[in-house]
């Protein structure tokens, strides 16, 4: 992590100013003149400057810049390998466990930078919650998967984090679902259900921030359709930013929409701006499907 | 000619070869299926087999077998068990001195009686029995010492006058016997409660004293009060035990054996006496059961051939307990550092070979280790930093109980981390990535997602090295085995654990009693029965462990992914 890749620091010298005792500071507005900035009037959640990402020698983010407003959905769209995932995971950390992956540019999360040294990897993660591709519950129980991030923060009593589970569960819509057999194996879930468990599982520790990579590319239509209709629910509490290559979902879900293009941000602008009347040639080349 | 080409590409129906079904057969791989099968079939008989022919031989032993009275054609009477069937080649007969005919039937017959026979069992020839009698009154006498005796109680002596003759003797001696059986247990619980503590005490007292001396303090003052007081108890119990050996001597039978001479017998030699030819099917049982039970609780006698292997089982057990719970953390630990923190690379992967090739280190490789190192090394210098007063006698720096079970944990440790690693390498990338994603430390990652996940695997290779444990006998000859103990690792003297004590372990007893006993026949059936034995407990360890990791696997099975 990251007392393991110095690098990760050293590409951050002219980072933060100030260093914060908390991250959860009150959101600021954010001045965003010369970037790709659909959202002045909207509050900035997080805040992107500048973010390149190294494999090695392989670039896969060239200098991305934007904000993801608060309480919105924001979709990532690209052909596979534009680096939209890579870009997602930039803002929990998760590539500080890829070895040789170096980042450059700068986070902040309400106004702070997220790579600063004060920042506690484990307290990000809490604050910016993530949902993977594929469903991934633990080998545990549904309460236990719930549970688990909860028992994470010490001091819950059992009574807490019994509510705690039961409000990530009905947040997540499946409490109806398996309010009965919480003591059953999460594996025994279909898709849909694991994926909203793992949603559940994600809400469940309060972040602020929820990415969602791909939530739904491995479940049925229905399912999807849930998953979808979840999303739409949980933006009034959570600021959203979601992966999909599914061009139908990023115009039904989000807010925003930003197109990514082999590593680099072609353009950034309300959804309804980027489907209908696209200012650059190649994001109405590919939302019209003549490639990618 | 390329229009006659195209023309003649129609499909045209293909015909079978003739022989297309056989050479099908060959083809579709059945005979391969066959011959797996026949591979698994001749592998499962001859495990089965192999049980099968210990379990038998085994046990049977216990079983009161009939006594036959067997008149030889030259007038002289064998009385005995019959314990074996064989056919001589007449060939090597022949050469023995004998006369051909044949293959030649010759009979095994436990005749007991050593000390008045000589060797307690004789071989019989078939032809030469004349007749074989089962008389009703043919008494076994079970002796604490020079094995059975076989013969008919015609007189009850006590102390030297006689009480009861004929079909009194028998009843007579029943109450007696009982008597007998309680004194005994008697002077087996002085000698456990008062004498054993006592010298234990009078010895750490000894040692007290000589520390003292050594480190130039004052006797502490309750010291020789204290001495005199437990030579007192000493004595009162020696004297005690003199009374009830002198007790035990009081009554004797009076045996007829099957030459006609009389054997006096005092009855406090004898541990049980039984008819076997009066003797229904359900008092078999229940005199079977009772031996088992005797061979499965008691101590061992007469060079380990008679009486039961307790001690062997109780330190078999404990050894392998021992070594699980030092293998255990020792292999985890190391897996999960090989696996999860070190940098993956040539000096990792030189570990992972070397950790691999020590499971294929001969195992008394490891016992000369383990008594050089831990015995004279770690254990010396115990001595030396510790118990200083009770030089030169070693406490620590002499074979036992801990340095065995360290030896060979060192042993059976790679076998715990490579099954460890195999079950961390089987858990996917992203569930642990969703534990990151929660908050999670890489710490807390590990203790409360991957080791639980990983615990059948861990648990796996922990039976594994158990299994290793409990069957190997070389190491162990050099770090602690004795052929007999003189106590338990654990009992009533403080601290009640002994761990630098000898120990009796089951697979060194089979190699003592099958290969160092003076009295081959009589010891051969308690190999088998000792085989059986370490091959239940093995079974046991093995089936606790096994149910324990079901249990574990359906709590964490891991998602196909």
């Amino acid at each position: 992590m990251a007392e393991q890749h110095p690098e990760n620091w050293k590409a951050y010298r002219g980072g933060g100013t100030a260093i914060p005792d908390d991250l959860a500071l009150e959101p600021g507005l954010q001045d965003g003149t010369e970037r790709s900035q659909p959202a002045v009037r909207e509050e900035i959640c997080l805040d992107v400057r500048g973010i390149s990402l190294f494999y090695g020698e392989k670039q896969a983010l060239n200098d991305i810049s934007l904000s993801i407003p608060r309480n919105r959905v924001t979709a990532f769209i690209g052909p596979s390998g534009c680096g939209k995932s890579t870009l997602l995971r930039c803002f929990n950390r998760m590539n500080d466990l890829i070895d040789d992956a170096i980042v450059t540019g700068e986070i902040r999360l309400n106004g702070l930078d997220i790579h600063d040294r004060s920042v506690d990897v484990a307290q990000l993660r809490r604050l910016v919650g993530m949902v993977f591709q594929r469903p991934n519950p633990f080998p545990k129980s549904i309460y236990d998967n719930v549970a688990y991030g909860l028992r994470l923060q010490r001091g819950m009593t059992r009574s807490e984090i019994d509510d705690r589970v039961e409000w990530g569960l009905r947040s997540a819509a499946l409490w109806e679902e398996v309010s009965d057999r919480l003591k059953e194996s999460a594996l025994e879930l279909s898709g849909g259900q694991q994926q909203r468990l793992v949603i559940a599982r994600a809400i469940a520790v309060e972040p602020e921030v929820l990415l969602l990579d791909e939530p739904a590319s491995s479940l049925d239509p229905i399912s999807t359709l849930k998953i979808e209709e979840l999303i739409h629910e949980l933006k009034n509490d959570y600021t959203i930013v979601i992966v999909t290559h599914n061009m139908h979902q990023a115009a039904r879900v989000s807010d925003y929409t930003a197109f990514l293009y082999l590593g680099e941000l072609i353009e950034h602008d309300d959804t309804d701006t980027i489907f209908t009347n696209p200012s650059r040639q190649q994001t109405e080349d590919y939302i019209t499907g003549r490639y990618g | 000619m390329p229009s006659d080409t195209t023309t003649d590409s129609r499909p045209v129906p293909q015909t079978l070869p003739a022989d297309a079904p056989k050479e099908g057969w060959w083809r579709s791989g059945t005979p391969w299926i066959w011959l797996n099968a026949m591979a698994v079939g001749v592998g499962v008989s001859a495990v089965a087999g192999l049980l099968g022919l210990i379990a038998v031989r085994g046990l049977a032993h216990f079983w009161p077998a009939d006594v036959a009275v067997m008149g030889l054609a030259d007038g002289s009477i064998v009385m005995g068990e019959l314990v074996d069937v064989e056919y001589t080649d007449p060939a090597s007969f022949e050469q023995a001195g004998g006369q051909d005919a044949g293959p030649i039937e010759r009979w095994l017959v436990k005749t007991g009686n050593r000390r008045v026979n000589g060797p307690d069992f004789r071989w019989v020839l078939a032809a030469n029995v004349a007749d074989t009698r089962f008389p009703s009154d043919v008494a076994v006498f079970e002796r604490t010492e020079w094995g059975n005796a076989y013969g008919r109680i015609s007189a009850l002596y006590e102390n030297g006058v006689l009480v009861a003759n004929g079909n009194h003797a028998w009843n007579e001696m029943q109450s007696r016997l009982e008597r007998v059986v309680e004194l005994r247990e008697e002077m087996t619980a002085t000698q456990s409660t008062t004498i054993d503590p006592v010298n234990y005490r009078l010895e750490r007292l000894r040692i007290e004293r000589r520390r003292h001396v050594l480190e130039g303090t004052p006797e502490a003052p309750g010291l020789a009060a204290e001495e005199r007081r437990l030579h007192a108890t000493y004595r009162e119990a020696e004297t005690r035990l003199r009374t009830l050996a002198d007790a035990m001597r009081r009554d004797a039978v009076e045996i007829v054996i099957m030459d006609g001479r009389t054997l006096v017998q005092p009855l406090g030699d004898v541990m049980r006496v039984w008819q076997p030819n009066s003797m229904s099917v359900y008092d078999k049982l229940l005199h079977y059961m009772k031996s088992l039970g005797v061979f499965l609780t008691g101590e061992p006698r007469e060079a380990n051939t008679e009486g039961g292997i307790f001690p062997a089982i109780f330190g078999t057990v404990m050894m392998v307990l021992l070594m699980a719970v030092i293998v255990a953390p020792l292999g985890v630990v190391a897996a999960v550092y090989l696996r999860e923190y070190a940098r993956q690379g040539l000096p990792v992967r030189l570990i992972r070979i070397a950790v691999n090739n020590l499971a294929g280190v001969p195992s008394i490789v490891y016992g000369v280790f383990g008594l050089g190192f831990f015995v004279y090394l770690v254990g010396g210098t115990i001595d030396d930093v510790f118990y200083p007063e009770a030089q030169p006698a070693p406490t620590f720096g002499t074979p036992g109980l801990i340095w065995a079970s360290l030896t060979l944990a060192l042993l059976t440790v790679p076998v715990v981390i490579v099954s460890t690693e195999e079950g961390l390498t089987r858990i996917p990338r992203s569930i642990r990535e969703g534990s990151l994603a929660l908050g999670a430390t890489k710490a807390e990652t590990l203790f409360r997602l991957v080791l639980p996940v990983a615990s059948p695997s861990i648990l796996t290779g922990i039976i594994l090295a158990a299994a290793r444990a409990a069957g190997e006998v070389a190491p162990l000859m050099l770090v602690g085995v004795v052929k007999l103990a003189p106590a338990l690792p654990v009992d009533a003297i403080p601290p009640f654990i002994h761990l630098e004590r000898k120990f009796m372990h089951l697979g060194f007893h089979i190699y003592d009693v099958g290969f160092q006993s003076p009295n081959v026949e009589a010891a051969r059936p308690l190999v088998y029965a000792t085989a059986l034995l370490l091959i239940l407990i093995v079974i046991a360890l093995n089936l606790a462990a096994i149910m324990l990791r079901t249990r574990l696997e359906s709590r964490h099975e891991i998602a196909e992914a």
